[in-house]
């Protein structure tokens, strides 16, 4: 009796799993951009031009790798509150090897070992300790901006050849250009995709945070996943901390202040849920570039101060909680 | 040999601990810091100044120790506590005579009744649409400063207002002002909580929501009113912030409070899982933040670099106070006292 019952509701929650309410939360992301991107075009005469799109990517390239390791985390149910610290702390590190005439390749290689270093430090508090991510990534978001003093209480400037160079524009097409960050932010999110949708690993990641407990069960590696989810977003901070030194061609303990917030609120708004398990890598660069034709359209209008921009992404914050709280309410 | 025992197994061990060994080397370093004058019926001096300066941590962390009790968190406390100083300066600056105390005393209804209003914005959130309480006070953390910069329209205020100046600056029975506002709020929410259910059926909330719900627990309207509580309370500081230094600066005013709030919590004693709680530990943990800053600062080291001593305490106080230390500690010392609870 109990299976004759049991087996239609097992095909209803089947149905429900169908791609329409797995995509809703990017599908609105995307028409929302879309909508952005037409209010502002119908707006003012230079928005629909090909560089304001491809200004979106360069100005964006740091927040794109950001959301990409935060995606990880929060895949897994956690949080990452270091990732602006880690920006300012590798920021720092490079401008000033740099002015001491280290060679940029080990500059790169060291900035990404730090990143990936304090990755791994939170990782493991996490998961050997059972302390709160958010606890643990907030030492450590406190203990790599006091590094960023240790280092120099001063803005640094970046003068190094091949850093000026990597910065330059590539202008390859008429008055369409981007730079190299563009590129390798682009190749980050494409291995994050591979990795999340074509390995164990990232299986792994999203079964952690379906449950922790049944991923153990089910002989997943959930320790060295848990722990390595942290390492990748520390690494991902490190190449946006390279990505934002590139940006503005200096070192500054008081860069990348609430930039945490800004990858996280790309997080939420592409569509991935806080509690873990359930979201896209793509979602995330579409809700950072939502934040930033936000940003677009409120410097075209000129008179509009910067502070609505807070306003608006709270807002959309907001929207996008509600969509995603009613969509799972109407899953169960 | 057993009071020892219960005295280091204590939750306030670690916090007290702390705080103790923190006093001690500002007393090596400075001597007379321990010290404290009598001028003009004003009290002065170090510790005096920790309670002073510590006094908006310490007023949000008792919001937050309500709200983290439900098994909450309250990330937008240091936004209200900016939008609360702008209005109050706002108000007063706008006014003809900034002086006036009915005008102060507006100024003050109005901001205290907005915290009150944007605290139950996240009641609303949380309590009513079930939305994650991070995620539902990360709207308003994300918004409140922009909504601050709205109302002071980017500047930041500066106003001369000695009825104003004294919710911060001012002194009462020779105590700073500051002070007793905590010790009021404290003593309130002691009453409230530990002479009534309202404490024993938070911490019900917290340790299991549905089944508070299905013993007949209000659970919702408790989460409600705590969030209320942790809104007026990060008003509060944020009026002592601004009367301070008389002016409204949207940007910076509470500018990390949440996250001291929430380490204080944490240092003193009570579980981001919910359940039970300290207020007591929680002022101890403020305090121990707050004297930590000041040890930095009276050993010369500049105070960004703080930032690296706070994050080892940070990790110091918790990983002490984890389950996995605390059980390796007890494995090392079996006492009969925990033999016995695991028997039970």
């Amino acid at each position: 009796m109990t299976t004759t019952l049991s087996t239609p509701t097992f095909l209803d929650r089947a149905k429900k799993f169908a791609p329409a309410p797995r995509y809703a939360s990017l599908v609105a992301t995307l028409v929302l951009l879309v909508v952005f991107f037409g209010i502002g075009a119908s707006r003012y005469r230079n928005f629909a031009s090909g560089q304001v799109v491809l200004n979106l990517f360069v100005d964006n390239a740091f927040l794109i790798v950001l959301a990409v390791g935060m995606t990880f985390v929060i895949l897994t149910g956690g949080i990452d509150l270091s990732v602006g610290s880690v920006v300012a702390l590798s920021t720092m590190i490079a401008a000033s090897l740099a002015q001491a005439g280290w060679n940029p390749g080990l500059i790169i290689l060291i900035v990404l070992a730090v990143g990936s270093g304090i990755g791994l430090l939170s990782g493991l508090v996490i998961h050997y300790f059972k302390i709160q991510p958010f606890i643990a990534t907030l030492a450590a978001m406190f203990l790599a901006r006091g590094l960023c003093y240790v280092i120099s209480l001063d803005s640094i400037p970046i003068t190094d050849p091949f850093f000026t160079a990597l910065a330059r524009r590539i202008v390859f097409a008429p008055k369409l250009s981007i730079n190299p960050s563009v590129i390798i932010a682009l190749v980050i999110v494409a291995v994050a995709f591979v990795v999340l949708h074509y390995t164990r690993t990232g299986r792994t990641v999203y079964a952690i945070g379906g449950g922790e407990y049944s991923g153990v069960l089910m002989g997943l590696p959930v320790s060295r996943t848990k722990v390595l989810v942290y390492v990748i977003s520390g690494f991902c901070s490190g190449v946006a901390g390279i990505l934002f030194s590139l940006y503005t061609l200096s070192g500054y303990g008081r860069t990348g202040i609430g930039l945490e917030l800004d990858a996280i609120a790309a997080v939420v708004i592409g569509g991935t849920l806080l509690s873990g398990g359930s979201g896209f890598v793509i979602g995330s660069v579409l809700g950072v570039l939502l934040l930033g034709i936000i940003q677009t359209i409120i410097s075209f209008e000129g008179t509009l101060s910067s502070w609505w921009t807070r306003i608006v992404i709270g807002a959309l914050l907001l929207v996008f909680i509600l969509l995603q709280k009613v969509l799972t309410l109407r899953r169960r | 040999m057993n009071a020892v025992r219960s005295i280091t197994r204590s939750r306030l061990f670690w916090p007290v601990t702390a705080l103790a060994a923190l006093l001690i080397f500002n007393v090596i370093v400075t001597p007379g810091f321990f010290g404290i004058t009598l001028k003009d019926g004003h009290l002065f001096g170090s510790l005096i100044d920790i309670l002073r300066n510590g006094a908006p941590t310490m007023l949000v962390a008792l919001g937050m120790t309500l709200v983290i009790a439900t098994r909450g968190i309250d990330l937008s406390v240091g936004a209200i506590a900016a939008i609360s100083g702008a209005v109050a300066c706002t108000i007063i600056g706008d006014a003809p005579d900034p002086g006036n105390p009915g005008v102060v005393a507006v100024a003050i209804i109005v901001a205290v009744v907005l915290s009150l209003i944007l605290g139950s914005w996240n009641g609303l959130l949380v309590a009513a649409f079930g939305i994650q309480p991070i995620v539902a006070t990360l709207i308003l953390m994300t918004a409140g400063r922009g909504i601050a910069m709205l109302i002071t329209e980017g500047n930041i205020l500066t106003i001369t207002s000695p009825p104003y100046k004294f919710i911060g600056a001012g002194f009462l029975f020779g105590l700073p002002f500051a002070i007793i506002i905590v010790a009021v709020m404290v003593a309130i929410a002691a009453l409230l909580t530990r002479k009534t259910a309202l404490g024993l059926l938070i911490e019900s909330v917290g340790i299991n929501p549905a089944a508070s719900r299905i013993a007949g627990v209000r659970s919702r309207g408790i989460v409600w009113v705590v969030y209320i509580f942790s809104g007026l309370c990060a008003g509060i500081a944020g009026l002592i912030i601004s009367s301070n230094v008389t002016a409204a600066d949207a940007n910076s005013a509470g500018l990390w409070i949440e996250l001291d709030a929430i380490l204080a919590v944490v240092i003193g004693g009570t579980s981001l899982a919910g359940g039970r709680y300290s207020l007591t530990g929680t002022i101890v943990g403020a305090i121990v933040i707050q004297t930590l800053t000041t040890t930095v600062y009276t050993a010369g080291i500049p105070k960004e670099i703080a930032l690296v001593f706070k994050a080892i305490v940070v990790i110091a106080v918790c990983l002490l106070q984890s389950p996995v230390v605390q059980d390796w500690m007890h494995r090392r010392r079996p006492t009969p006292s925990s033999t016995k609870a695991v028997a039970s």
